[in-house]
């Protein structure tokens, strides 16, 4: 079911194999590159002009990209800062903005670990989910054996992390060079990518309600409330999603 | 007193304030988000559930960018970003699933009527 995430993708490889974990990394660092790349890649490049004219120093950007690692906190970060927020007022709406990451990885960490995974080495990992690591990592991995896994998503996260502190550098560089339309361009591929992917990833129907919930829900409490509304939005639409999954799954 | 990124404390006060309003603002819940995936079971119902609500999260977060976006992106009719985004979802589901073809179709619809509105 990986196979249309990227044309290399690592369901191709005999699930026996037996490969030194430099060769999962490797294989990581391969699936990163491709559609899923490219446009997280441009999309980036986004960011980097959206941080310059919010007036960020060059080496504040980076670090950003790198360290925060979720490209929507990072616009609310770039943006609280422009609007001259208080440190505790950017604190909270950063971390609003970011509770997305908390399930995103409890789901992702059954699959991720082997046997002999150590819980220090998921922590250092986890740090790697983000909207594209998580959406190849919930289609690829579970083609892949588990002893490959966490170097496989290690490969995968430092490639794509690599790639977009790159592409702000050329954000922040080009910025004001763009024609407002293609900037425009740029900063509309994320969403169009997520939505695409997630739809593409959806297989279930519980996940496909979870997602069309969300869209709709989000937007709907946001009209009362912008500070919570994905909160709200992802609880209360995923737990509905996953009601209706189980009693429609029961049914049959 | 109020501490902004503004506030003059020295030169290394803007990392501080990235390091706490962006780095631990976000990596809390991923090493949250691990220590509550330790302990579920991968066929467990409540996986199940989390994933529902993270795929939610991921919803509303879409949402949020088409609706709500910032940059150039904005001063388009929101109306034009929602059927530019459908047109990329119906032309990746119609043209055999490939993502390159869901995303340039989308661009397209979106770089034409933005032409079109404001030439």
């Amino acid at each position: 079911m990986s196979a249309e995430f990227s044309g290399d993708a690592p369901s191709h490889e005999p699930a026996t194999s037996h490969r030194p974990r430099g060769g999962w990394f490797l294989a990581g660092v391969r699936a990163a590159v491709g559609v899923p790349g490219l446009v997280l890649f441009a999309s980036t490049v986004g960011f980097g002009g959206f941080a310059r004219e919010a007036g960020l120093p060059l080496g504040l950007t980076l670090l950003m990209t790198g360290g925060i690692w979720a490209l929507p906190s990072q616009i609310v970060l770039t943006g609280s800062i422009a609007a001259g927020s208080s440190l505790v007022a950017a604190f909270v709406a950063v971390s609003l903005s970011a509770v997305r990451l908390m399930p995103m990885t409890a789901a992702i960490m059954p699959m991720l670990r082997g046997p002999r995974t150590s819980r220090l080495r998921l922590l250092v990992l986890s740090h790697f989910v983000a909207v594209t690591a998580w959406v190849l990592a919930m289609t690829s991995l579970q083609s892949l054996p588990r002893e490959g896994r966490a170097a496989w998503f290690a490969g995968l996260g430092l490639a794509l992390a690599g790639a977009s502190v790159v592409a702000t550098g050329l954000g922040y560089w080009g910025a004001g060079e763009l024609p407002p339309v293609l900037s425009g361009a740029l900063v509309f591929m994320t969403p169009v990518y997520f939505l695409v992917s997630m739809s593409g990833a959806a297989r279930s129907l519980t996940e496909r309600l979870a997602l069309a919930i969300g869209l709709v829900l989000t937007p709907l409490v946001g009209l009362f409330d912008t500070a919570t509304d994905l909160l709200w939005g992802g609880l209360v639409g995923g737990t509905l999603a996953f009601l209706i999954g189980r009693v429609v799954g029961r049914a049959r | 007193m109020t501490l902004t990124f503004a506030s003059d404390l020295g030169p290394l006060w803007p990392y501080l304030f990235i390091f706490i309003a962006g780095f631990l603002a976000t990596e809390m819940w991923r090493w949250i988000g691990v220590l509550v995936g330790a302990r579920l079971d991968e066929t467990s119902p409540v996986l199940g559930w989390v994933r529902a609500v993270a795929t939610a999260l991921v919803a509303g977060v879409i949402a949020k960018m088409l609706l709500a976006p910032g940059g150039s992106l904005a001063t388009t009719p929101a109306a034009l970003r929602v059927v530019a985004a459908g047109a990329g979802l119906v032309a990746y589901l119609v043209f055999g699933r490939r993502l390159v073809v869901g995303v340039a179709a989308a661009e397209a619809v979106l770089i034409a009527g933005w032409l079109a509105l404001d030439p």
